[in-house]
């Protein structure tokens, strides 16, 4: 006869199945404390946009909107005072447009290089050492900024009429900083393009090159863009590097080669400042960060659509 | 493509000659193509072969994959490679185009003749022997592109000059699929159904005008009314290219192969053939046990 896993008869059968209430109770405690953590980053996030924009409600009850949109030039701390942002958005953009300019190539260039080119014991060995990259403190790039690019590269070459303080150096620093995570992520996301697609490509007489560039690349393109707009969330948000290396100059420009000033560094200095609680000075730099802040925002809801509007989906 | 045309009518001749061959066992060791020393393929008689394998053997790493394969694939013929898994014969489709070193540490020795001319030769370019060596997967992996961009790539990565639009109209006809998706052709080669996607990725081989088709193992992943239409339009394909198919379906093989080739993978873990020959020979009057035993269900 067959041996039956329940010996002591249908009783022990309802024994084996019910509901154990102490151990429910574990999990019920275990997802209370799972719901409290995501709660408190929630609730800290909120607190942060509150707090961002009710401090500018009022620096806005001071200076009008329209001066703010409507003014070219940014100059807080003489007078005539004025507060016209697009100065310092136009430093922000300047350093990240110039800093894609530099990474973006260079960086799809190693993407493409480590996922199809390189053996596997090189990428093994490269590309934890590229990672290894984006552990650099930040302040270092800044010196290094100054110290070797500006002084002892671009000087040497552009001439001593170069200001100390100059967009290129802190754009060439952004660059190498986002770099790493341009590489490492492209490079991911063309690594899990099926080996199909590359195989049928091949199997058409494509050289390795139009094998990246013309099916790996646009298959991997969402995680393509995903890291150049990490890249580019990074760089808009950096501090240290534009703080030091770009100067203290707000300045409608593209050029690279004139000191600026950016938001991040405009609301850097003014914390590191004097600037008294209740000041003007002070109210607006939580009207920069609402700026900062709507741009990025602005700019990850649109590359979002973007992405998902552009990407070739495979299976 | 005036290359193409050429090798066409040259193909058609050989092809008169191939039946008079077949009837006429004799003919083989006059034709030339074959040297009798090594005798790529007992048994079987046609005329300049397309291939010619000569003590083909195969490594990955240190594992050996195929040893000594000797044999010789007809032209406008379809040859079936059959045999249990693990038995080489993916590995041996590979050697055909070169595929297989897009796997590193591969080695291989032994020579692979297409034409008479060993394309393991040193100043042979890879990427110029795929360009002529048509193939076709397991798994249908059309690109997540546009039926159009699927059809048109390999012409434009080959730097076709004519008119696209004609030529990936005449690559879906032959491949039986235009009739299907002539109305969008803008739509992602995704979107279509298995057997579709497996027949543009056949109309994607045939636009970059080669003369012969290795697939491997085409239907696998296909239900059996698209595993049908593959093979009649496999059977229609062989009028103008050679085809040579990986198969693990035994009744497929006899079904669309003109010949048919047994493997069988030694002790050592390598594939070898066992036996080759016309297709209804080896199906039912195969002279070695081995091949009868896997053909009856015996094992594999």
């Amino acid at each position: 006869m067959q041996q039956t896993l329940y010996p002591g008869g249908p009783g022990a059968v309802h024994q084996a199945l019910r509901k154990r209430p102490l151990k429910r109770r574990g999990e019920f405690l275990i997802m209370g404390m799972l719901v409290l953590c995501a709660t408190v980053s929630l609730v800290t996030t909120g607190l942060i946009i509150y707090v961002l924009f009710s401090e500018s409600a009022t620096f806005f009850r001071e200076v009008s909107l329209a001066d703010f949109f409507l003014e070219t030039e940014w100059q807080p701390l003489f007078d005539p005072v004025s507060f016209g942002i697009w100065e310092l958005v136009m430093g922000t953009f300047n350093v990240v447009f110039w800093a894609l300019v530099m990474a973006v190539p260079i960086g799809m260039a190693t993407a493409i290089y480590l996922s199809e080119y390189a053996a596997p014991r090189t990428r093994r060995v490269l590309k934890p050492v590229l990672e290894s990259l984006a552990g650099v403190p930040t302040v270092v790039y800044a010196y290094f900024a100054v110290n070797v690019i500006t002084l002892q590269i671009l000087r040497p070459l552009l001439g001593n009429d170069l200001p100390i303080f100059n967009s290129l150096s802190a754009s060439i620093m952004l660059a190498v900083m986002v770099l790493p995570t341009i590489a490492s992520m492209s490079e991911d996301a063309m690594a899990s393009v099926p080996r199909d697609l590359r195989e049928a490509a091949y199997g058409l007489g494509a050289t390795r090159l139009e094998v990246a560039v013309r099916v790996v690349v646009p298959a991997a393109l969402s995680g393509v863009m995903a890291s150049i707009l990490l890249a580019i969330a990074r760089a808009i948000g950096e501090t240290m590097i534009v703080a030091i290396a770009a100067g203290s100059t707000p300045r409608l420009t593209l050029s690279p080669l004139e000191s600026i000033q950016t938001m991040t560094g405009y609301m850097l200095q003014v914390g590191l400042g004097d600037a008294a609680r209740g000041t003007i000075d002070y109210q607006s730099l939580f009207a920069v960060a609402a700026m900062l802040f709507l741009i990025t925002f602005a700019f990850n809801v649109a590359s979002t659509m973007l992405v998902n509007r552009f990407r070739e989906v495979y299976e | 493509m005036a290359r193409l045309d050429l090798e066409t009518v040259a193909t058609r001749t050989r092809d008169q000659e191939l039946q008079e061959g077949d009837r006429a066992a004799t003919k083989m060791s006059t034709s030339g193509g074959l040297r009798p020393a090594t005798e790529p393929s007992p048994g079987i008689s046609f005329g300049e072969p397309l291939f010619v394998l000569r003590d083909l053997s195969f490594w990955y790493g240190n594992k050996p994959a195929l040893a000594d394969v000797t044999m010789a694939f007809p032209v406008n013929r379809v040859t079936a490679l059959i045999g249990p898994s693990g038995c080489g014969k993916s590995t041996l489709l590979r050697c055909l185009n070169r595929m297989n070193e897009l796997i590193p540490g591969v080695r291989l020795t032994g020579e692979v003749t297409y034409h008479s001319q060993d394309i393991y030769a040193s100043d042979i370019d890879p990427v110029e022997v795929r360009r002529r060596i048509g193939m076709v997967f397991q798994k249908p992996n059309p690109f997540p592109k546009s039926i159009y961009d699927n059809v048109a790539f390999g012409a434009r990565v080959n730097g076709y000059r004519g008119d696209m639009d004609e030529l990936v109209e005449r690559s879906l006809k032959q491949a039986a699929l235009f009739d299907e998706v002539k109305d969008d052709l803008r739509k992602s080669g995704l979107a279509l159904s298995g057997g579709q996607q497996q027949r543009l990725c056949i109309a994607r081989a045939l636009a970059v005008g080669p003369d012969v088709i290795l697939m491997d193992e085409p239907c696998s992943a296909l239900d059996p009314f698209a595993t049908l239409k593959i093979e009649d339009l496999i059977r229609e394909l062989v009028e103008d290219f050679t085809i040579i198919i990986v198969t693990h379906n035994m009744q497929q093989a006899a079904r669309v192969s003109d010949f048919t080739a047994f493997m069988l993978a030694g002790e050592d873990g390598a594939g070898r053939l066992i036996e080759y020959g016309p297709t209804e020979k080896v199906f039912t009057n195969p002279e070695e046990q081995r091949t009868e035993d896997y053909i009856t269900g015996r094992f594999g």
